[in-house]
């Protein structure tokens, strides 16, 4: 079996997409072998060219797409010199697709058993009772209970995860032999990523379907594949074997990558993340010669820019390839990032004391008629926690586990049900925002997740932060005023002539560093960030934290940072509160969250973030089920319905006692102290003791 | 569903109250009893007619009852059934616009028997591509018949149909009975003028379903493009045009007087131009019952197939 035909072939593979101002090159010269059986991933930042690849194999453009070079070979011939019926016959039979957003992709108005069967029906040419069977059967392979029941549902009345199962099920009815991933758990929270890659993984084992899966995650890449590509502004820069490229990575991008990512050993003290500086240059702006040579440490006039550069082999046979004309050259191991150790903040009292918070929603639920149930959402059930000045706390959940529910409380934009909340003296669960006098809203801001919405596109940067300076009374003077906007970009790191543009002619990192400037323009005394990088890339996701950080150290701002992001949490909090379903589960000091004993939820947690490493070995928890609906929650412990360790009778019906390990470590479980105890590390770092001792 | 068509209902009982009585205050100024015994007297007789006589002419007439009392009295005749008198044409309400509805419902009929058929075809056909040839030359057909006005497109197609070509009558007054002919223009105009609305309606929709994720999974899947359109694009696509076809209905009802009195129809739309014109307040009070039956019925029948046709509404 030495002489295979490779199931897909790239070579020299140029797209463009064609619009008003010209021609833009999304990929350019992209060239990819693929093995029957293999896995292979395609890692890149947002606008990399990664999704315009799987849909030129697809050959499915759109109207100003085009491939304008190069071959794409699918089990030897040409795909770009098929007709439009072979291409039919090729497409879900052949090479099926699973689609980042998996709502979006499912036909809402048709039942799912029928999007299914479709498959064989015009492939294969079975009957529509034989088709419908394989669906159903399909749906059981991809482990979704009660196929039956799936098969007569429409997709919004089924979850994300189940939806995303459904359309894998889709793609494998046909037994293709190559399967394009286009980030296909993105929009899924962790715990059902996890069962997803799972899924994945048994899937290439048992079909030996070969992959190309396409994520911006390398820790997935790591789990799931056998070759990775790495992307950059349209270019592969660096392809090779995971491992190989992975412990010996040889494109100063990767390297950049991989520096900006939070991996177990880092520590925002010790070892911070060091962010590749500049920005993706736009595909017209592109420089010339390498790419990425403007953001480069090691760019050399004259060499760099001399032209366009070829893929090379690192070394002969090594199968491992590199766009860099100094690679060679550069000591790859003595040049292991240097970043800046800094002092620890002393935490000073304490700032924020929540105390039995409760916030309850009333939905109504209309029946047929007058009947009108009142069903009550218990969004947070009493939570209790403190966060002390100069300190970072996180909150962490999956979705709908109450985290923005309690920063909306906090904010002043919903009344508590019950409990307190005291910012310094001043009673806040109570009292709305409108009530709220400018100094207090000044102290407490927020940063919210999405930068792309939360700015006013026709007013400039500068006007947007120069009102909250007004409004909250810091300033009068205009032209102090002035200056201290720009004080503010300072601080943000963003050039002072930013005042003047206008939103949307700043990139995502760029927006978020703007809503930080607004948030902090009042000298808060506490700042809440929900999610407040998770929309952007990994590059700018590093300086985005590293900035919230600086400031923090500056301003001893107490940070409440909301995130569903366990590795970024880790890396810059010290404290963690773990919820799930508006109950708190575990709370503790970081290291106490991430090493046992655990609550079972944050251990399956712990488990469902992939981690792009590959000295780090982790225990598997894969968790089953659906997360229940907030309004009928379990009686008992809210986790009892996923729960590994569920003890029958006792977990569903009673709520779990709380259980403290240390002044600052407590869990909420009905589990035997002596047995939290005993439980293994999940993550565990094989040759380097000293962080592994972290 | 049942409680959104009883709420629905409701509303239309407060409407129906709330405009009948508006209705009812202003015919009952001395001014508008003037106008009606103008307008069936004659200007001199009323002139030169004595107080005395005018109020028993009033008295005749039932309008010198005190104003409350007259409502009371109307509003229950209304609920046994009993529209009143025409004062123009001296028969029940009920039977006249009984015969008038009859009519323009057999207008309303065939507007939307072509209408529906090719405003849904042209609007698919075009916003299957969006930005292509077939798309610019639909779109610009339909934005071109429904910028002109429905008397201009009357009287051109008077002119090329009957004068010139010499088809069709000019005419639809039907006075020696019914006469399909005579149906011809209206329904034409009706159809030229508003067909460019839903086709255009059903292009932005079928464009935008056209782009969606799903289209996408759909052609990815491998099954055929005819396939595509027919069983995964058409049906998404014509759920907002539906909702506008529906409220069309309205239109047609009320909204096509310009057509009915041109062609001289007597259909809904010249019944009330004229009753409007006479003050014949018992026809006038009837046609606004049943406008506002018609057009709440019309919401109604949006909603509901709106829900039947959108299963993400339907189940939640």
């Amino acid at each position: 079996m030495s002489e295979q035909v490779p199931v897909l072939e790239c070579r020299n593979l140029s797209v463009s997409y064609f619009v008003r101002a010209g021609e833009i090159p999304a990929v350019v010269d992209f060239t990819m072998k693929l093995m029957p059986g293999e896995a292979q991933g395609i890692v890149g930042e947002s606008g990399c060219g990664k999704s315009t690849v799987a849909l030129a194999i697809m050959n499915y453009m759109g109207r100003n797409g085009a491939i304008v070079g190069g071959q794409i070979l699918f089990e030897g011939r040409d795909m770009r010199t098929m007709s439009d019926e072979e291409l039919r016959q090729i497409r879900g039979s052949k090479i099926a697709m699973v689609y980042q957003e998996p709502m979006a992709s499912l036909n809402p108005s048709m039942k799912i058993g029928d999007q299914l069967a479709e498959v064989p029906l015009f492939h294969e040419g079975v009957s529509e009772d034989e088709a419908k069977r394989r669906a159903r059967e399909m749906l059981s392979n991809v482990r979704l209970p009660d196929p039956g029941r799936i098969m007569e549902s429409y997709p919004h009345q089924i979850s994300g995860g189940q939806q995303q199962r459904v359309v894998i099920a889709m793609a494998l009815l046909s037994n293709p032999k190559l399967l394009l991933l286009d980030e296909p758990t993105t929009a899924l929270d962790v715990t059902v990523e996890a069962g997803i890659v799972e899924l994945i993984k048994e899937i290439s084992s048992e079909f030996g379907t070969s992959m190309i899966y396409i994520s911006h995650n390398l820790g997935l890449i790591l789990e799931t594949c056998d070759r990775i590509t790495v992307m950059y502004s349209g270019e592969a820069v660096e392809v090779g074997d995971i491992h190989t490229v992975f412990n010996n990575m040889r494109h100063p991008y990767t390297r950049g990558l991989f520096n900006s990512i939070p991996v177990p050993g880092a520590d925002k003290n010790a070892r911070p993340l060091v962010a590749i500086r500049g920005q993706l240059p736009l595909p017209h702006e592109r420089p010339k010669g390498c790419y990425f040579g403007p953001r480069c440490d090691y760019f050399e006039a004259g060499r760099c820019d001399a032209g366009h550069l070829p893929m090379e082999e690192v070394a002969p046979g090594s199968n491992h390839f590199v766009r860099c004309v100094r690679f060679a050259e550069i000591d790859w191991e003595a040049l292991k990032p240097k970043p800046k150790e800094q002092e620890p903040i002393e935490p000073g009292d304490v700032v924020l004391r929540v105390e039995n918070l409760t916030k309850h929603y009333e939905v109504e639920h209309t029946g047929l008629l007058f009947v009108s149930e009142k069903r009550t959402v218990k969004a947070n059930e009493k939570i209790s926690f403190r966060a002390r000045e100069a300190e970072t706390v996180a909150i962490v959940g999956e979705s709908g586990c109450g985290k923005s529910t309690f920063a909306k409380v906090l904010m002043g934009l919903e009344e508590a049900s019950a409990g307190r909340v005291q910012l310094g003296n001043l009673e806040l669960s109570k009292l709305p925002v409108e009530a709220r006098d400018g100094a207090t809203i000044s102290r407490l801001q927020m940063v919210f997740q999405n930068p792309f919405d939360t700015l006013n596109p026709s007013h400039t940067v500068g006007a947007q932060i120069a009102r909250v300076i007004k409004k909250f009374g810091i300033e009068k003077d205009p032209e102090r005023i002035r200056e201290r906007v720009y004080e503010l970009l300072d601080t943000v790191k963003l050039p002072r002539d930013f005042a003047d543009r206008k939103p949307r002619q700043l990139s995502g990192g760029q927006k978020q560093r703007v809503g930080i400037a607004r948030a902090f323009a009042g000298d808060p005394k506490m700042v809440i960030a929900d999610e407040p990088v998770s929309a952007l890339d990994v590059s700018v996701q590093a300086a985005v934290t590293g900035l919230l950080m600086d400031i923090q150290r500056e301003n001893r701002t107490t940070l409440l940072f909301i995130s569903h992001d366990l590795s970024v949490v880790r890396y810059l909090s010290d404290r963690i509160v773990v919820m799930y379903l508006g109950q708190i589960m575990e709370k503790g000091l970081t290291e106490e969250i991430f090493s046992p004993p655990y609550h079972p939820y944050t251990e399956a947690l712990l488990s469902a973030v992939p981690i792009a490493d590959t000295r780090v070995e982790k225990r598997k928890v894969v968790l089953t089920g659906e997360l229940p609906s907030p309004t009928d929650p379990p009686k008992g412990c809210p986790f009892s319905t996923r729960c590994p360790y569920v003890i029958e009778g006792l977990c569903e019906t009673t709520p779990p006692p709380v259980r403290s390990f240390s002044d600052s470590h407590t869990i909420a479980c009905h589990l035997e102290e002596a047995r939290l105890t005993a439980m293994e590390p999940v993550i565990k770092i094989d040759d380097d003791p000293a962080q592994a001792a972290e | 569903m049942l409680k959104l068509i009883f709420r629905r209902l409701l509303q239309m009982l407060l409407i129906m109250a709330v405009v009948s009585f508006i209705l009812f205050l202003v015919f009952d100024s001395d001014k508008f009893k003037k106008q009606i015994a103008t307008a069936e007297l004659g200007g001199f007789a009323v002139s030169t007619l004595s107080e005395e006589d005018y109020q028993k002419w009033l008295a005749k007439k039932g309008l010198d009852v005190p104003f409350h009392e007259r409502y009371v009295k109307w509003v229950l005749d209304v609920l046994r059934g009993d529209f009143g008198q025409s004062f123009e044409k001296n028969t029940s309400v009920a039977s006249l616009i009984g015969e008038r509805l009859i009519n323009t419902g057999i207008l309303a009929f065939w507007v939307f028997a072509l209408m529906i058929p090719l405003s849904l075809t042209l609007g698919v056909l075009a916003g299957m591509k969006e930005g292509s040839f077939q798309d610019r030359t639909l779109s610009f057909i339909a934005v071109f018949t429904t910028s002109i006005p429905e008397i201009a497109t009357a009287i051109i197609l008077t002119v090329i149909l009957a004068l010139g070509l010499g088809w069709l009558p000019t005419k639809s007054a039907m006075i020696s009975g019914w006469d399909w002919k005579q149906l011809v223009l209206p329904v034409l105009t009706l159809v030229v003028y508003d067909f460019g609305y839903v086709a255009r309606m059903t292009r932005a929709s079928m464009a935008e379903v056209m782009t969606s994720q799903y289209i996408r999974t759909a052609v990815l899947k491998g099954i055929p493009y005819r396939r595509v359109i027919m069983k995964h694009a058409l049906r998404n696509a014509l759920i907002a045009p539906f909702t506008i076809i529906v409220l069309q209905l309205n239109w047609l009802l009320s909204g096509v007087v310009v057509v009915e009195v041109f062609f001289e129809y007597n259909g809904f739309g010249k019944l009330l131009l004229e009753a409007a014109l006479f003050g014949d307040v018992y026809v006038i009070q009837a046609a606004t019952l049943i406008a506002v039956f018609v057009a709440v019925l019309s919401q109604i029948i949006s909603d509901v197939g709106y829900t039947f046709l959108n299963p993400r509404i339907r189940f939640s």
